[in-house]
């Protein structure tokens, strides 16, 4: 019984899956202007050779503080964690 | 703390890892690569020094205390940067045509050069910083505080 159930859950995940790799669009399509201003600009506006780190730290960079913030708290809540199970171990 | 061969292995190799990672954090505007990036390399260095020599051994050269000290740093850095050119916008690229890192490599593909990039470089340098001490800090307090214990043989 839970073979069959984990059987169909599976099928319906895979169907959904490939359904969704099947309506997938085309790579860059619908186009837009903003892809287009970007590989023809980021060079001269940025300074830097790499257009995927011009767009991550000059185009977007609100969007990689908001990624340095995630990694910093889940730095600070892990170091957090561990010092509290330290202090326990000591106590006990 | 393993055998003699892993650890005269892992002594060789940590060279070239870090090495690689502080490459791939200074060259992250002109070439594929990032603070991300090369952070992770190097604290996957990190991690392989712990494995082949014990917490014991690491804890007394490499101190989490300090390296939060230093994540912290980076993060101070880079929030500075991002504040410095609030003058026009925030995270405006106020070093580009200034002597440093000011240059800008000719459009189209081609190698572009490390002294470019207006701000990008640092920003890079400051989380490449955030990552590799935060991220070995991680790793070390999970290996030191966790109380498993070490892998023998």
């Amino acid at each position: 019984m839970r073979q069959v159930v984990g059987l169909v859950l599976l099928l319906i995940l895979v169907s959904l899956l490939l359904w969704g790799v099947l309506v997938m669009r085309d790579f860059g399509y619908p186009p837009s202007d903003m892809d287009d201003y970007m590989i023809e600009h980021a060079q001269q506006e940025t300074g830097s050779n790499n257009v995927v780190a011009g767009v991550l730290l000059d185009y977007r960079g609100l969007d990689t503080l908001g990624e340095v913030t995630v990694l910093f708290t889940a730095v600070t809540g892990v170091l957090l964690l561990f010092r509290t199970l330290k202090r326990r171990e000591e106590n006990c | 703390m393993l055998s003699r061969i892993v650890r005269t292995v892992s002594n060789q190799l940590i060279v070239f890892v870090l090495i690689f990672g502080l490459y791939l954090i200074m060259h992250g505007h002109d070439s594929p690569g990032g603070g991300f990036q090369g952070g992770a390399v190097v604290a996957s260095g990190v991690a392989m020094l712990l494995v082949a020599f014990g917490s014991g051994e690491i804890i007394q050269w490499l101190h989490v205390r300090r390296l939060t000290v230093v994540a912290c740093i980076g993060a101070l850095v880079f929030i500075a940067i991002a504040f410095a050119g609030t003058g026009t916008t925030f995270f405006y690229n106020f070093l580009l045509g200034t002597p440093i890192f000011g240059g800008v490599p000719p459009p189209g593909p081609g190698h572009g050069h490390v002294w470019s990039g207006g701000i990008i470089p640092l920003m890079e340098i400051a989380i490449g910083f955030i990552v590799m001490a935060g991220l070995s800090a991680v790793v070390l307090a999970m290996a030191r505080f966790s109380g498993g214990k070490e892998i023998e043989e």
